[in-house]
Parts: structure tokens; C-alpha cells; sequence
């Protein structure tokens, strides 16, 4: 981006100080289902472009759809989850216009009678308030096919020469989930931004319906925007920004696109509505094509398709289907796994519940699990790239792994140190805890005769440490430990180093 | 001997099952007949007459092998261009389409396949069944075989003409507002719209897909009949399609019986408006229904009224939506704009559309367009589909006083090419009849009535009876036939004049063997 394109922003607290922002989240999910919402073709990620086609989803002259009944499942149970009311009479709808990667030159979506209406989802800000965001609607509808555009420097339709059309992606089911307008954020706006995409997105993956990876387009986020004189409750011009496709980009779009429209409203200018676009290497966004009263998408029922009227007892046995809704989980967990607020942010910031709720299943401790997990695979995984989970998959590293590991420590075979070693072979790929162990000869020296030296021989090297602790100063203790371990080469106990010191000094 | 190319479907099914011919005779002979006079008549835009031999071929050595065949199998078919076809081009009357060859089969034509019926070729059409004379083919009109100056009734004027010119026993039609039924009454053919969902739209070219419905097209009640039941039953690549067993209709068209049936003469289809010589042919036709032993009820309709203002909302406003995908993104015709450097896709997809469709199907995207678009929506298209309820509801309670209703098919004979070429509403007056079957989803089927007395040209009579019972069109169509027949002494294609002794020698300027097989 050039410096000409940075546009005039208002500092953040000024912005709050005069207008009160206005927030609409749309969300585009891609299903996980096997096939395409009308037709037969398989849906896998990065298959050779156009190899996942056929007469329905290519727009063939005469071709019909037939929609996906796992797609319309997915939907309804998309919308319970969002406590929405399920519709008992729904449509598709055709939403007309021209462009190169829309096979028919109009998406077969959802209009005026959506799948799924007016529900809620309650989200848990930073500072540790519950904020609830009104759902408008969820829909179903299906995906466009992909452009790539050659020759042009930045892979934009300007200054390209041609363009390539991938219609593997055309006709992937998508569920549109929109908000009613958010308001009352006030300063918390981009915070409550993130936390409803974040909150969706443990839902849906919870569901099992997508696998909701923004980075590979599953999940994309759309945000409105607009402001408000302070106290006017009367809703501005918006902007809809769209590629917001990060959890720390939907945060910074909203900081952005206030500032901007703050700047523009504060010389006294006002807002274009228009669809812009977020750059996440620079973090600001630009405009896109104005978004008129001339674009008009002509709406109108899909003859080709026939209504949906899901009865109610089905809608009644898909609500059974759902998920404990990840907020109450999480406190449940937090709760019984006695884990405080910081430990737990450090968790969830890290994906890790689900393998801790595994490996505590497998009969590990919370605690253990929790200081396994996060330490030394955290750091490899993030140099990797990964998520700690995938990494750990990618591993053939798990539950398991953690269980056997604890269960070494607190039989005495190893110590902390030792432990940690043998976790560093597992992770290198040298096997299982206890044959690193083996192999490396990790092996806590139980010889008390040892130990006994060792201790004997410290105290006398540290008189004046001694007889602090014989006057009463316990916590001194962990000095002379530290050198019996030395002494005993690291193979030593700590507890009971620490257990004859102590009787040795007389505080036992 | 028979002649091959006058005898039925059933005729010729008998004659192949009792070994005194072969599906190659019947098909050779049928080929030859189109290279007399197809050039004058103009009923096919392509005649693959390897695959209809090869079909013939293997058909008669399945039956030689002892095989069990369909009944029709052998008999030779034409296909509307209107439905795809693998291998074979499917232009759907259009330019923008010159060239297309389909990857996949519609499923009617599937179904044709594997029932053992050779494909002669694919029969010409209004563009994208916009019309009722055909003239609006991209490739030129087809010719009503009474009278070449006539038109043989649209969209589907190359079906019923290459029926009326004996080149095939069959033929496959689509009807969205009379498609089949018109042409049908103006060559002295028969031809049934089935059910809304009675037949598969997979692979038919859409035009107004709540409106569209494929269907048979013969010479014959009973044939239409044979032909409808091959084309008939559920397809689960339609959403539409009707998920439960076809009527009864061949047993309707064998028995032939009306005794005791109610017949609802419709009063907004009769009378004013209609030809003398239709409506004189049409009460005759009445009253050998009575002769038959059935009833007569008079019933009234008001909403017909407004159901063709309420067809041209409807029809435009979904042709406007499916035809956006002839784009030159994909298939068919592409053309580069004139005068402009490194054009954009969307100045690509401009050109081509400006070149690749006629008037008509213009006229009605952007009437489509217009009706569709925000602020008149609900005035238009909104207001649309209120009336067409209304026209259901007239039907519901028509068909409580009567078992089928019936009425001229069109209000005229064939008229001249070129005679309402340039007054579409004229054109669209020819569908008054046809119209509000399509609009509330119920059978309808032409059968002919005679000749008018004032032109000697053929009229139509038209039944209709409630959804999903299509067998009691054929149970009226055949016993009319029947009686009529016996009046006539023999079918009313007998009095045809002999195009052979007065077709011109020498081929009609045709451009559509070079237009339709470039690419194939």
C-alpha cells in the first residue's frame, strides 16, 4: 500500500468521548459436509482446481440443485445453539448478479424466510463482564467459486492480465449468521468483536459442523461499522469491511474503522456507504466498490427448490444433539480442575482445554496436565506454526504420553528436572517417557546412604546457612537442597533432601 | 406393406416384436423421409443418423437375442433442443449456445437411451422456447407441413412438424405456457403438458422453471400416452419431481371410456376471440364426448382474466434469473467486444449476450429484470403470484363440478410466417388457452378436432384435469379420437397434401446445418 491510501484517524479515546460506535457481525461459515449444498461433488480443502465440478455447481444449462440434508441439519442445529426459533416453513432464495466466479450468475441463498431467526449469544469480555449479542438470523446458502487474478503486481483484478476461475469452492455449503445491530460497547466494541467471533467459533467447532479455520477461508468475518453522536441512539452511515479473517483482525478493524469514521465526521464529512476492504499486513482498510441503492440483487424464491418445513419433533431430537455451550464448560472445568482465572486464560489463549479434559479423562492430574501441555511443546509448536494440538497429533504425542510421564514423577522414579528431560525425548521422537527414561538413564538415586553424605557434606560447607535454619529461618532450607542436588549430580530426591535437612538442623 | 414412416409407434412396436421389421428399416426409412423434406419443413437443427443407427442396431440384436425390450424400443424418437444431450449439440434455439455439446443427458433423455429408442436428432425451437411459431429460432422457422407459408405452432414447432411430416413417430416437447399443446393444434398432433413434477426437468434448458414441464408429442392418443410413461416418474435430481407412481395413463388411452365423466366447458375459453371454424370444429367435438357417454357442465373462471398479464410477470422475472448464465465465462458462444483493447470480463459477457440473443429473449430479460428489481417487486412479481393462487383456486373449484374441463387449444389455425412476427402481444394472445394450466401446475393435452372450415387448416381440442391425474386426459383424447376417426375414416394427417408433390425441388435456404454442427 502506498503512504497516499492512510486516511485521516481520530485518536481512540476521542472517539469515545463524542459518538457511541454501532456494530453488525456477519459471519460466513463453510459446513463441513462431505458434499456440496446442491450437489454430489466432494468438498476437500486444496484439491487441483476444478476437479470437484460437475453440471450443478458449474451452472450448466439444464442442471438443477438438490440440497445437502446434512447442510439444512447443520443449519437447524447451528440456530439452537444460537437459541434461535427454527422456522417451521423456510425457502431458498436467488440473490441476482453477474460475476465471473458465480456459476449461474446468481448465489442460491436465504431471504426473507431464513432458517433460523432472532437468538443470542452470550459472550465473556477481557475485563470479565458477560456481554449478550442479539442474532438477527443464521441462513444457509452456497459458496462462489474463486478467483485468482495473473499477471498484476499484487495479485489484484487491477493490473492483472487474466484470471483463473476455481469452482472446486462453488456450492460449498455456507451458513450466513448475522447480528442485530450492537450497540451499547461503547469502549468494549472491539473487544466484543473478537469475543463473539472467538465465541462463535468454540461453538461451531463444538457443533462438528466446520472446522472453522479463518485462515483457510472456513470461517470468514464481515463487519459493519458505523457511529453515533454520543447519546443519540440514532444509527449512522455504516461501512462493511470484509477479509477480516483473524480474531486479532476483527479487533483492529473495529479500532480502525472508528477512528476513521471519527476523523471524517469530527471535519464535519460524512461516511460512504461502501464495502472496504482490511489489509492485514498494514492494518488499515481501503475502499472497495460502493455499495449503492444501484445494487440490487433482485431477490426472488428458488423455483428450482422446494421449501423446507423441518418438522418439529426432528428440530426437538437435532436440539438433543447439541453440545454443553462452551462458556458453561469452560467454568465447569475451570472449576473442577481448580485452575485460577490467569491459569485459565493462559488454556484457552493456548487451545488447550481439550487435551487437558483428555489426559485428566486418561487419568492424569489437572495440574500436571495443565504444566505439560503448556511448556516445552507450547514453545516447539508455536516455532512450528501450529496450535499446540495439531502439533502434538502430528507428534503421535498425547493423553497418554502425559499420563505415564506424571505417573513416573510421583512414583519416584523421576525428579522435576528428570522429567522434563525425558518429556524433551518424547518430543524429539525417542519414544515413550519411560523408554527415555531408559535410554538416557534418568534414574532419581534412592540410596539413602548417598543422600546422607551429600547432606552432611553441605551443612558443613554452609555453617552460617545451618544455623539460620536451626533458629528458626525454614525457607532457607532451599539453598543447601539445591546444592545436595548438585552434589548428587541432579539424580538426587529434593523431598527427601529437604525432609533430612531438616531433622538434621532440628526443625523435623 | 406399411409405410414405415406413417405408422404409429405402436404400429411399428407390433411390427418389430412380431419380426416384420427391424428398428434399422424403420429408422433408415424415417432418415431418408427427413432428407426429402426436412429441407422444406426445417423440423431438425442436427440429425445424428450414425447414433440413431448404431441405437437401431443394437435394439435388433437385443431382440434377436431373445432380450426383453421396452415396448418402444426401436421405435425412432426426435428431441427438442431444448433438453441436453451427451455428445450430440444442444443449442436450445439459441446462438449463444451454437456449438454446445452437453457432458451429460437430460434424465428424459436418459431414460429414452435406456429404453432402446434411436435419436434422430434434435428438433428446432423458438430461442429458449420464447414463442409460439418458432420464428424466433436463431437458425430459422420451421414450416407447418399443411401449409409450408404456415407456422407449426411454437416453442415447440419442429416436434409437432416432424411429426406432421412423418420423419418421426415421436418427439419430446416442453411447455411452459403451450410449448406443446400449440403446436400440437396447428399440425393436427397431439401432445400432453403433464403434471407440474410428472416428468423430470433435469437437463432441459430452463426457461420459467415453475412454469416449464416436459412431455410427450405423437400422432396418436395411445403413443402419447406410450411415450409419456417412459418419460414419467420420480428423478431425485429435481426437487420438483412428484415422488409417487404415474397415472394409469396407457390403460386410459386402451379404454377409451368417458361414460358417466363430467366434462367442465370453461366459459372464458370459448367464443369471443376464437376463430368460427375452431370453435364450430371445438362444440362438435362436445358433443361426440356426449355421444361417448359423458356429461357436460358449464364452468366459470374469472381469474383467467388476468392470467396472461400474470404469465408475463412471472415467466421474465425467473427466464431473466436463468438465462443470466449464458455468460461466455464457461460454454457456448464468446464474443470480444468491437473497438475495445483488453476487455474485462463483464465487457466479454456484454457483447456476448448483445450477440448471442435475439429480440425476444431480450425483451423478456429485461422485462424480467424490471419486475424483479427492488421498489416494484412486490407491485409486479408480488401481485403475480397472488393471481396465479387465484387461477388455482378457480381450477380447485372448477374440477369440483367437472372431471376434466376442455377448450379450444388456441383461438386461430396456424398462422402466416411473419404474420405477428412484429406484434408480440398478438404472439402472446395465440397462448391464451394453454396458459393457465402451466400457472396452477395441472395436466393439459391437444387433440386435433378437425379442419377449420374457412382455411381447411387443423384445430385443436384441449382437455385439462386436475394434478396428478393425467390418465383422464387420455381417457377423453382417445374416445374423441375414436369417434372422430370413424367420421373422418382414418386419422386427420391423412388429408395432409403430399409435401413430396408439393415441396419445391430443390432445399429451402436453411443456415442451420452449418450453424448448429460447428464444434460437435
Amino acid at each position: 500500500m502506498s503512504a497516499g491510501d492512510t486516511e485521516a484517524l481520530m485518536g481512540y479515546d476521542d472517539v469515545l468521548a463524542a459518538y457511541d460506535p454501532a456494530l453488525g457481525l456477519e459471519v460466513h461459515v463453510e459446513l463441513g459436509t462431505n458434499t456440496k449444498m446442491f450437489c454430489g461433488c466432494a468438498t476437500t480443502f486444496g484439491a487441483e482446481p476444478n476437479t470437484q465440478v460437475c453440471p450443478v455447481c458449474l451452472g450448466l444449462p439444464g442442471a438443477l440443485p438438490v440440497v445437502n440434508a446434512i447442510g439444512v441439519e447443520s443449519a437447524i442445529r447451528i440456530g439452537l445453539a444460537l437459541n434461535c426459533e427454527i422456522a417451521t416453513w423456510s425457502r431458498f432464495a436467488r440473490k441476482n448478479y453477474f460475476y465471473p466466479d458465480m456459476p449461474k450468475n446468481f448465489q442460491t441463498s436465504q431471504y426473507d424466510e431464513p432458517i433460523a431467526f432472532g437468538g443470542h449469544l452470550d459472550v465473556d469480555l477481557e475485563d470479565g463482564t458477560v456481554f449478550r449479542v442479539e442474532i438477527e438470523r443464521a441462513h444457509m446458502e452456497e459458496d462462489t467459486g474463486k478467483s485468482l487474478h495473473v499477471g498484476g503486481a499484487t495479485g489484484r483484478i487491477h493490473g492483472a492480465t487474466h484470471s483463473l476461475v476455481d469452482y472446486n469452492r462453488a456450492g460449498i455449503p455456507l451458513i450466513e449468521i448475522v447480528t442485530k445491530p450492537i450497540v451499547g460497547a461503547g469502549e468494549r466494541a472491539p473487544d466484543v468483536a473478537r469475543a463473539y467471533v472467538a465465541t462463535l467459533r468454540d461453538l461451531l467447532k463444538a457443533l462438528g459442523v466446520s472446522d472453522v479455520k479463518m485462515e483457510q477461508g472456513s470461517m470468514r468475518c464481515d463487519v459493519n461499522l458505523s457511529l453515533s453522536p454520543k447519546g443519540s441512539g440514532v444509527l449512522g452511515t455504516r461501512t462493511e469491511t470484509k477479509n477480516v479473517n483473524s480474531l486479532r483482525s476483527v479487533e483492529r478493524a473495529v479500532r480502525y474503522e472508528m477512528c476513521r469514521h471519527g476523523a471524517i465526521l469530527a471535519s464535519g464529512g460524512s461516511i460512504l456507504q461502501e464495502t472496504r476492504h482490511w489489509h492485514e499486513d498494514t492494518g488499515i482498510t481501503t475502499s472497495g466498490r460502493e455499495k449503492s441503492d444501484a445494487e440490487d440483487y433482485r431477490y426472488f424464491p428458488e423455483p428450482d427448490l422446494v421449501p423446507i418445513a423441518p418438522a418439529r419433533d426432528w428440530v426437538e431430537e437435532l436440539r438433543a444433539t447439541l453440545p454443553e455451550p462452551p462458556a458453561q464448560r469452560r467454568k465447569r472445568l475451570q472449576a473442577a480442575y481448580s485452575y485460577s482465572d490467569l491459569e485459565m486464560r493462559d488454556v484457552l489463549n493456548a487451545g488447550l482445554l481439550d487435551l487437558i479434559e483428555e489426559t485428566v479423562t486418561a487419568g492424569g492430574s489437572p495440574a500436571a496436565a495443565r504444566k505439560w501441555w503448556s511448556g516445552e511443546v507450547a514453545r516447539r509448536a508455536n516455532a512450528d506454526g501450529q496450535d499446540v494440538p495439531s502439533y502434538a497429533a502430528g507428534l503421535g504425542v498425547g493423553p497418554a504420553q502425559v499420563v505415564e510421564l506424571e505417573t513416573l514423577v510421583t512414583s519416584g522414579r523421576l525428579n522435576d528436572a528428570m522429567a522434563r528431560q525425558a518429556w524433551e525425548g518424547v518430543l524429539d521422537g525417542e519414544g515413550s517417557p519411560t523408554a527415555v527414561a531408559d535410554a538416557r538413564g534418568l534414574q532419581l538415586n534412592q540410596d539413602s546412604g548417598a543422600l546422607e553424605t551429600a547432606v552432611d557434606a553441605v551443612i558443613a560447607a554452609n555453617p552460617e546457612v545451618a544455623e539460620k535454619i536451626r533458629d528458626g529461618k525454614v525457607q532457607a532450607v532451599g539453598a543447601l537442597i539445591g546444592q545436595v542436588m548438585k552434589e548428587m549430580r541432579g539424580q538426587g530426591d529434593a523431598a527427601a533432601a529437604r525432609a533430612l535437612i531438616l531433622s538434621r538442623l532440628g526443625q523435623a | 406393406m406399411t409405410d414405415l414412416t406413417r405408422a404409429s409407434a405402436a404400429e411399428l412396436a407390433d411390427l418389430m416384436a412380431r419380426g416384420e421389421t427391424t428398428s434399422r428399416e424403420i429408422t433408415t426409412a424415417l432418415l431418408e423421409r427427413t432428407e426429402a423434406v426436412d429441407g422444406a419443413v426445417h423440423s431438425y437443427l442436427h440429425v445424428d443418423r450414425d447414433g440413431a443407427l448404431a441405437t437401431a442396431d443394437a435394439v435388433d440384436r437385443r431382440r434377436a437375442a431373445g432380450e426383453t425390450l421396452h415396448a418402444l424400443a426401436g421405435v425412432p424418437i426426435a428431441v427438442k433442443d431444448v433438453m441436453t444431450t451427451t455428445g450430440l449439440p444442444t443449442t436450445c434455439g439459441s446462438r449463444i449456445l451454437q456449438g454446445w455439446v452437453p457432458p451429460y443427458d437430460a434424465t428424459v433423455v436418459a431414460r429414452i437411451k435406456a429404453a432402446g429408442l434411436p435419436i434422430l436428432g434434435k428438433t428446432n425451437m423458438d430461442e429458449f422456447a420464447m414463442g409460439s411459431s418458432t420464428e424466433h429460432s436463431a437458425y430459422g422457422p420451421s414450416h407447418n407441413p399443411w401449409d409450408l407459408d404456415r407456422i407449426p405452432g411454437g416453442s415447440g414447432g419442429g416436434s409437432s412438424s416432424v411429426l406432421a411430416s412423418f420423419q418421426a413417430p415421436l418427439a419430446t416437447g416442453t411447455d411452459t405456457g403451450g410449448s406443446i399443446r400449440q403446436p400440437a393444434a396447428v399440425t393436427g398432433t397431439v401432445g400432453t403438458k403433464p403434471t407440474y413434477g410428472g416428468v423430470s426437468r433435469y437437463g432441459l434448458i430452463a426457461l420459467a422453471s415453475s412454469l416449464d414441464q416436459a412431455g410427450p408429442c405423437a400422432r396418436t392418443v395411445l403413443d402419447t400416452a406410450m411415450l409419456h410413461e417412459l418419460m414419467a416418474g420420480h428423478d431425485p435430481l429435481d426437487s420438483t419431481s412428484i415422488d409417487a407412481p404415474v397415472p394409469p395413463i396407457v390403460e386410459a388411452a386402451r379404454r377409451a371410456d368417458v361414460r358417466g365423466m363430467r366434462i367442465g366447458i370453461v366459459r372464458e375459453l370459448t367464443g369471443e376471440g376464437f376463430q368460427a371454424g375452431v370453435q364450430q370444429r371445438f362444440d362438435e367435438a362436445v358433443q361426440h364426448l356426449v355421444d361417448a357417454g359423458a356429461e357436460v357442465v358449464e364452468v366459470s373462471c374469472p381469474s383467467f382474466t388476468y392470467a396472461l398479464a400474470t404469465y408475463y410477470l412471472i415467466l421474465p422475472s425467473e427466464a431473466s434469473s436463468n438465462l443470466a448464465k449464458f455468460d461466455a465465462m464457461r460454454y457456448g458462444l464468446r464474443v470480444a467486444p468491437r473497438d475495445v483493447d483488453d476487455p474485462s470480463a463483464e465487457q466479454v459477457m456484454a457483447a456476448t449476450r448483445d450477440a448471442g440473443f435475439g429480440d425476444e429473449v431480450k425483451r423478456r430479460i429485461i422485462l424480467g429484470t424490471y419486475a424483479l428489481s427492488s421498489g416494484y417487486y412486490d407491485a409486479y412479481y408480488g401481485s403475480a403470484q397472488k393471481v396465479r393462487r387465484l387461477i388455482a383456486d378457480d381450477f380447485a373449484s372448477a374440477f369440483e363440478r367437472a372431471d376434466v374441463l376442455v377448450s379450444p387449444t388456441a383461438p386461430t389455425t396456424a398462422f402466416r410466417l411473419g404474420a405477428k412476427i412484429d406484434d408480440p402481444l398478438a404472439m402472446y394472445l395465440n397462448d391464451i388457452a394453454t396458459i393457465p394450466a402451466n400457472l396452477a401446475g395441472i395436466p393439459g393435452m391437444s387433440v386435433p378436432s378437425g379442419l377449420a372450415d374457412e382455411d381447411g387448416l387443423p384445430a385443436g381440442f384441449q382437455i385439462l384435469a386436475p394434478a396428478m391425474a393425467d390418465d383422464r386426459l387420455y381417457a377423453v383424447g382417445a374416445a374423441l379420437e375414436q369417434r372422430l376417426h370413424a367420421v373422418w375414416g382414418g386419422p386427420l394427417l391423412d388429408r395432409i397434401p403430399d409435401l413430396l408433390a408439393s415441396a419445391p425441388t430443390t432445399p429451402m435456404a436453411t443456415p442451420h446445418a452449418d450453424a448448429t454442427t460447428k464444434g460437435a
